[in-house]
């Protein structure tokens, strides 16, 4: 299954045959003070470092997140979305739970966007799907509904299987524009939320099929060596079947353990990406 | 056992969450005639205090605080009925909830234990609580405090609606409000009128303590 990205000039494959997506996750203000007081003034500066750390870093797909409260989010994330597109080429992932600000930033880009994201709620899928359809985008869809956010591995499978359901054949949506989101759970909250969540991946990879992201970095959230622990934790659940992750593109040791994994689970023939990575870091190092 | 070592063993094993040896020295301090109130404000109460300061310095985890927690938790079941029998004033009761449209709970589960752990009585009315079902629990349990709780942009502006029922049901007065959840900020919080907001769980704890210790004094004055 391939889920097809793109902006004006380029195109990134999703998909169990290719390299692990890193879809990174900075352009974001939650939890950070003097991001949202720029952005609250208009200024929108800090999203330039931000755009060129993640892609010297190793993104794939950018995640835009504009959600500072009593903002108009909607305008903010269509000048985001313009700003990073005449910054990068990389596509991105329009991020909000504010469904007018999904269609202003949606309609600000150039391409095919992905959607974050949609929950299998019927009234954010009334609002969000058609939206999607509209602007032949694809869309994360989260296996939780209006009354939880399910436990249980098998819960989660039924919820993705009714979403992919209901999204193809009511709101004409394409498969292959569905990306699932298992739903990462902090490893500190619970010592068995990692394996559940995988254990949901390799359930959903068997029975429906589709690509798969996670917001990977809740997992290590409370506790330390967050890095290790994303590392550790990214290439097990690639194992189990997830292909791309929305996570901190600027952390070496996370990439380097996804790059790992990659030749590992034979997504990188011959380790031909390995060892140029390999190369390019002596000649930094040679050069520095 | 000397009190003394009953208390010091008390302070020690919750702050490493053995939450077995807690209950075994409750239950040992409670047999040799040592007061509930004591087995929880001078031994409890501080460990699980020192446990939210060392989260803060960031010298503590989060499962550190859930073992914490729990041990303390196990403690007060057996505390909390003799506290009632003596008539002890209370720390005091909180109510929480997610707000409606919301079904996170990670981090108020999380508050809900440090909230325990300091001592409060914890009423937790789970995920999608909507205005009207506050207004009832506020009218059914009179707290000291109601925790309002979202995890997203669009389910944040549920504090201002359920703000708005407390002052319909004549309730505001009657309690303090507290809000929190990821992408919350002091100010949304000061926006919709709320009076308290912290970022994390141990914060909340403090502040809560300081607003009821505010209004408790306003009440003698």
């Amino acid at each position: 299954m391939h889920t097809v990205l793109s902006s004006a000039s380029k195109q990134v494959i999703i998909g169990d045959d290719q390299p692990f997506c890193i879809i990174g996750e900075r352009i974001n203000p939650t939890g950070r003070k003097v991001f949202q007081e720029q952005l609250r003034a208009g200024d929108l500066s800090a999203i330039e470092t931000d755009v060129a750390a993640q892609v010297a870093g190793g993104a794939m797909v950018l995640d835009v997140n504009m959600g500072v409260p009593l903002t108009d989010e909607a305008e903010l994330l269509a000048n985001a979305v313009k700003l990073v597109q005449s910054l990068t080429d990389t596509p991105l992932c329009i991020d909000s739970s504010v469904v007018e600000a999904l269609e202003a930033g949606l309609g600000a880009y150039e391409g095919k966007a992905l959607v974050n994201s949609v929950t299998v709620e019927d009234e954010r899928m009334d609002l969000i799907l058609p939206l999607v359809k509209r602007h032949n985008a694809a869309i994360i869809a989260l296996p939780n509904d209006e009354f939880e956010i399910p436990i249980d591995p098998a819960r989660r499978l039924e919820l993705t299987k009714k979403f992919v359901d209901l999204a193809t054949t009511k709101y004409g949506i394409p498969i292959e524009d569905i990306v699932i989101d298992p739903l990462a759970m902090p490893i500190g909250a619970d010592s068995l939320h990692a394996d559940r969540t995988m254990e949901a991946i390799s359930m959903i990879r068997d029975q429906v099929g589709v690509n798969m992201t996670l917001g990977a970095s809740n997992v290590s959230f409370g506790m330390p060596d967050r890095h290790t622990l994303n590392a550790v934790f990214i290439p097990m659940a690639m194992r189990a079947g997830l292909t791309s992750a929305i996570m901190d593109a600027r952390t070496p040791q996370v990439v380097t353990a996804v790059k790992g994994a990659d030749l590992m689970l034979g997504h990188d023939e011959w380790g031909a990406a390995w060892i140029q990575q390999h190369r390019a870091k002596q000649a930094a190092a040679a050069t520095g | 056992m000397t009190p003394e070592e009953i208390l010091k063993g008390l302070f020690d094993e919750t702050l490493v969450g053995n939450a077995p040896a807690v209950l075994e020295l409750t239950n040992a301090g409670l047999g040799m005639g040592m007061g509930p109130e004591t087995l929880l404000f001078e031994a409890l109460i501080p460990s699980l205090e020192e446990v939210g300061a060392r989260f803060e310095r960031g010298d503590f985890f989060v499962p550190e605080m859930l073992i914490a927690g729990r041990a303390m938790s196990g403690a007060l079941e057996v505390l909390r009925p003799l506290l009632a029998a003596t008539g002890a004033e209370t720390v005091g009761k909180f109510l929480m909830g997610t707000v409606k449209g919301d079904v996170h709970d990670i981090g108020k589960n999380l508050v809900n234990i440090m909230l325990e752990g300091a001592g409060f009585e914890v009423i937790d009315l789970g995920v999608q609580v909507a205005p009207e079902k506050f207004v009832a629990a506020i009218e059914e349990h009179s707290p000291d405090i109601v925790g309002f709780s979202a995890f997203l942009t669009t389910t944040m502006p549920m504090f201002k609606a359920n703000i708005n029922a407390l002052e319909k049901a004549g309730l505001r007065d009657k309690v303090i409000v507290m809000v929190g959840g990821a992408p919350v900020t002091q100010e949304y919080a000061d926006a919709v009128g709320a009076d308290g907001y912290a970022a994390d769980a141990s914060t909340a704890v403090r502040r809560a303590k300081e607003l009821l210790k505010n209004r408790r004094a306003l009440a003698k004055a």
